[in-house]
């Protein structure tokens, strides 16, 4: 990728669009680019290798306290005058809105993270080829009752982000991040199952190769004789990839813009207790370890920690500029985006605090029970306006403290609101994932189990 | 899009250091929006996305690279890069001689979005918000968005093809929330075709802002769902979803290919139920998987999968169909110029039996009827399935009573196929759906007559 370190390149486009706005208008630029890598094996063969560079430029105009906003996905400095041209048009016909503004600077400086891994940045294509081969054949001799292999890939991206603005920002971030990925098929009498494994970094170096082809595989074997449990309500004890899907529909619900929109089961709740006080949930993209950490938000800002629900109790929603500004806030600098759409509002690296206890230990404390190792259709099944929920599921029984027989095919089922309430331990395995969440296991009672 | 002479040139870079095939697909996207939401019209957005994707196959491997400059240079670059990551040996020059292929479009655009003035995009948002607002005053959110994308494609490859595609999709969504004692449900409504502005001209907006607001209404006197096995009945046109993800991606070549199906090896088997005849059709004018050719060159076709419950054949693009000598059945599709084609759906559905609907429900004796289904999810190497009831009634003593709240439905794919024990005669395409698969969207339509499913995992949290 030709990024300078500094990001003169792109900070220059967008400063050259910014000076074309009129004196009684704002003007946000956003200039993205990404080069990525995709290597997919299959049979010890590369079955695709695709490079891709994509970029765009994102245009906000506000006049009036009407929005209007436009994109191309092209670094052409013609194409980037037509699309400023074509958002002022689209200002036009805005509802006039005495909120509409863009980000203005706050002082806070921004984490200066080592996001970027200039390991990466020059890693051969032979070597992620080599990657991707040697987690397919991990895969196949974790097991003899491995059958055969969905997928085995080795993805990789450089992304890079200016933002400038009438308003006076003027930020520019880079990061690289990279993962090996897997889904395996177990077959015995034959009954198929299926099971996936990942392991991401920064650079190639800190991926794991040998980890995600055993979880793959156990995931996998494990289910093999699995049958539907009947219907009962159970203590069922989350795996960590299934705490952290949870906590992105929860995630949303804590979200300015849900709040103030009336879309969240939270809105009036700021400063009640309304989860376990087991549950101390913080939304930090300057944390590192998250897979998306990020020193700018969507809209310039720095980003910071903010703790959500502290200790059951909660705290804070998070905030855009324009959530902020109507709800009489600041930003909480959770801006999220991309150069095709304005800004949003949501959390970026969500996690809980961790516990004290291991997943074996929390298997005992479940005593009868679930453990869930996978979700299916979350997005369909959860209504993040009223908290209900059903979501389809596999896993393993729990008896008597152990785990024991695989069930699948039931569903699980509750409400967001009584979810959290029903925490009865937070486990020690926290685990950063290719998602805007962490996992980390967690047990919760009375939990709808619908099988036979 | 791109001078014949310069294609020609471009591939035979592509395959300079060898190859076996090699293609560009050029799109040239635009696209507007509109979003009203709490009342206010948020903004009016317009995009353009124009680039090429360059794949050069090699053996079994394929290299692919795409590139946003459509000048001879950028293609030439993303060609030998594409050529380069394909990694062959081989040498010498082949030139590529087209047979120019003009495929009629699809369906003949009235009127095309980008010429309707900006206003009246905004009237139809306020008129929406207005009629929710107006069906109750326990309406207290509600949402709306137009969105319209012209879509212009070209694809070239070394075996000579050359043609293209001009496609236009006009969408309309209202969602609304209601609040009540109960807390806050939703409802939403959307139409979506392969048409222009004339999309107002068959539905009323007004009309669906109601449609949309009754749904969100209705959840608030409903009753937890029920849980546990019991026969369920599908609404005309509300679950077709159900055939896209229990059998349908288990029907796709890739899948099945790399045996993730558990279709794998049963053609000519009985896999349904007599009766149950289910067609993958992207010839069906102005629905919203409807396409002339699809993202390969290849001409939609229409497909018949399960023909009364004997399995037909499988869905093939170009590359898979390649290898096991036969042609592609018209279904390779990719999300933009930036994706890989692979093995997709268009409208998928099942054909109408003979039954009565009403007859249907009368001799259900307790279930559950679903009018309107969401979003779904399979394992297609499993067959497990599940998917989420948007709009959904007990079924007691072969009446419809109680509106439910929401639940999954959750089974496997070859299972229900079997278990389909009454069609109706009453067949109806359901609302524009997107497919998610390996990362990529497309725009996808389904269908069904009303349908029973004798026993089937309803999810919810009453015993």
């Amino acid at each position: 990728m030709s990024a300078q370190p500094d990001g003169a390149e792109l900070l220059a486009l967008a400063e050259r669009v910014v000076a074309l706005a009129a004196g009684d208008e704002q003007v946000e630029a956003v200039v993205v680019r990404d080069l990525g890598t995709e290597i997919k094996v299959y049979e010890g063969e590369i079955e695709s290798l695709s490079s891709a560079q994509s970029q765009g430029i994102g245009i906000r105009v506000i006049k009036g306290g009407r929005q209007g906003f436009a994109y191309a996905g092209t670094l052409d400095v013609d194409v980037a005058a037509e699309t400023l041209a074509e958002a002022r048009d689209n200002a036009g016909f805005g509802t006039v809105d005495e909120f509409a503004g863009l980000a203005e600077p706050d002082g806070v400086a921004p984490a200066e993270l080592p996001l970027w891994s200039d390991a990466l940045a020059s890693f051969p294509a032979a070597r992620k080829v080599a990657l991707a081969l040697e987690l397919e054949r991990a895969v196949r001799g974790a097991d003899p009752r491995i059958s055969g292999i969905e997928s085995a890939e080795y993805v990789d991206s450089m992304s890079e982000a200016a933002i400038v603005t009438t308003t006076g920002i003027r930020a520019y971030s880079r990061d690289t991040g990279c993962y090996v990925s897997t889904y395996a098929m177990a077959e015995q009498d034959g009954e198929v199952q299926t099971g996936f494994g990942f392991s991401v970094g920064r650079d190639p170096a800190e991926l794991d190769v040998d980890r995600a082809a055993t979880d793959a595989a156990e995931r996998a074997t494990r289910m093999l004789g699995a049958t539907k449990p009947r219907s009962e309500r159970l203590t069922v004890v989350l795996d960590p990839w299934v705490t952290a899907q949870f906590l992105g529909i929860l995630a949303f619900t804590l979200n300015g813009e849900s709040v103030l929109k009336g879309r969240s089961l939270f809105a009036d709740r700021l400063g009640e207790e309304v989860a376990s006080p087991l549950v101390t949930l913080v939304d930090d993209p300057t944390d590192i370890r998250a897979f998306t950490a990020t020193e700018i938000d969507g809209e310039g800002l720095a980003t910071r920690r903010n703790v959500l629900i502290d200790g059951g109790r909660l705290e804070r929603f998070v905030h855009n500029a324009y959530t902020a500004r109507r709800a009489g806030t600041v930003s909480t600098g959770s801006a999220v985006r991309g150069f095709k759409s304005t800004p949003g509002v949501g959390c970026m690296a969500t996690s809980l605090v961790p516990g004290s206890q291991g997943q074996a230990e929390l298997v005992r404390l479940a005593g009868e029970g679930v453990l869930v190792q996978e979700v299916a259709g979350l997005h369909s099944g959860v209504n993040p306006v009223s908290g209900d929920f059903s979501t389809g599921a596999e896993g393993l029984r729990i008896r008597g403290g152990e785990l024991a027989e695989p069930v699948r095919e039931f569903t699980i089922a509750s409400t967001l609101q009584k979810m959290l309430r029903d925490v009865v331990a937070v486990g020690d395995d926290l685990q950063w994932l290719p998602m805007p969440a962490a996992g980390v296991s967690v047990v919760i009672t009375d939990v709808t189990v619908s099988g036979a | 899009m791109i001078d014949e002479s310069v294609i020609s040139r471009v591939l035979g870079a592509a395959l300079r250091t060898g190859g076996d095939f090699a293609e560009i697909f050029a799109e040239d996207k635009r696209s507007s929006s509109a979003l009203l939401d709490d009342g206010k019209v948020e903004e009016l957005t317009s995009g353009r996305d124009r680039g090429a994707g360059i794949r050069v196959v090699v053996g079994e491997t394929t290299g692919f690279a795409h590139t946003a400059d459509l000048s001879e240079a950028g293609l030439t670059a993303a060609a030998e890069a594409a050529a380069a990551a394909a990694r062959s040996g081989g040498g010498g020059v082949r030139t590529v001689a087209f047979e120019r292929r003009d495929v009629p479009p699809a369906y003949r655009v009235e009127t095309y979005p980008a010429d309707v003035p900006k206003a009246r995009k905004v009237e139809l948002l306020t008129r929406a918000d207005e009629a929710a607002r107006a069906a109750g005053s326990a309406v207290t959110q509600v949402s709306a968005s137009y969105g319209d994308s012209r879509r212009r494609i070209l694809v070239a490859n070394s075996d000579g093809l050359l043609t293209g595609d001009d496609v236009v999709r006009t969408l309309f969504t209202v969602s609304v929330v209601a609040t009540g004692d109960t807390g806050m449900q939703t409802g939403r409504e959307s139409v979506g075709h392969t048409v222009g502005w004339e999309l107002f001209d068959l539905y009323d907006v007004e009309e669906l802002a109601r449609t949309a607001a009754r749904r969100a209404l209705t959840k608030l006197d409903a009753r937890p769902a029920p849980s546990g096995e019991m026969p369920v009945v599908i609404a005309s046109g509300g679950g077709g979803v159900l055939f896209h993800e229990a059998c349908g991606h288990g029907l796709e070549a890739d899948l099945v290919g790399k045996g993730a199906s558990v279709f794998k090896g049963r053609v000519g088997e009985q896999v349904a139920a007599k009766g149950v005849t289910i067609v993958d059709d992207g010839t069906m004018a102005r629905e919203w998987g409807n396409y002339a050719i699809d993202d390969e060159g290849h001409p939609a076709q229409r497909n018949v999968l399960i023909e009364d419950g004997v399995l037909t054949d499988y869905m093939w693009d170009l590359l898979r169909a390649r290898k096991e000598g036969r042609a592609s059945s018209g279904n390779g599709r990719r999300q933009s110029y930036q994706h890989l084609p692979m093995v997709r759906m268009t409208n998928t559905y099942l054909l109408a039996g003979d039954d009565d609907p009403d007859d249907i429900i009368a001799s259900t004796d307790r279930g559950v009827y679903v009018k309107h289904l969401g979003g779904g999810q399979v394992n297609t190497a499993t067959g497990d399935f599940v998917f989420g009831m948007t709009e959904a009634y007990l079924i007691e003593n072969g009446e419809i009573t109680d509106p439910i709240r929401e639940g999954n439905l959750i089974g496997n794919g070859p299972e229900v196929l079997t278990r389909i024990d009454a069609l109706g005669n009453d067949f109806a395409m359901g609302p524009p759906g997107t497919c998610g698969k390996d990362g990529q969207g497309v725009p996808v339509g389904d269908g069904v007559p009303t349908l029973r499913v004798s026993s089937l995992t309803v999810g919810g949290t009453a015993a």
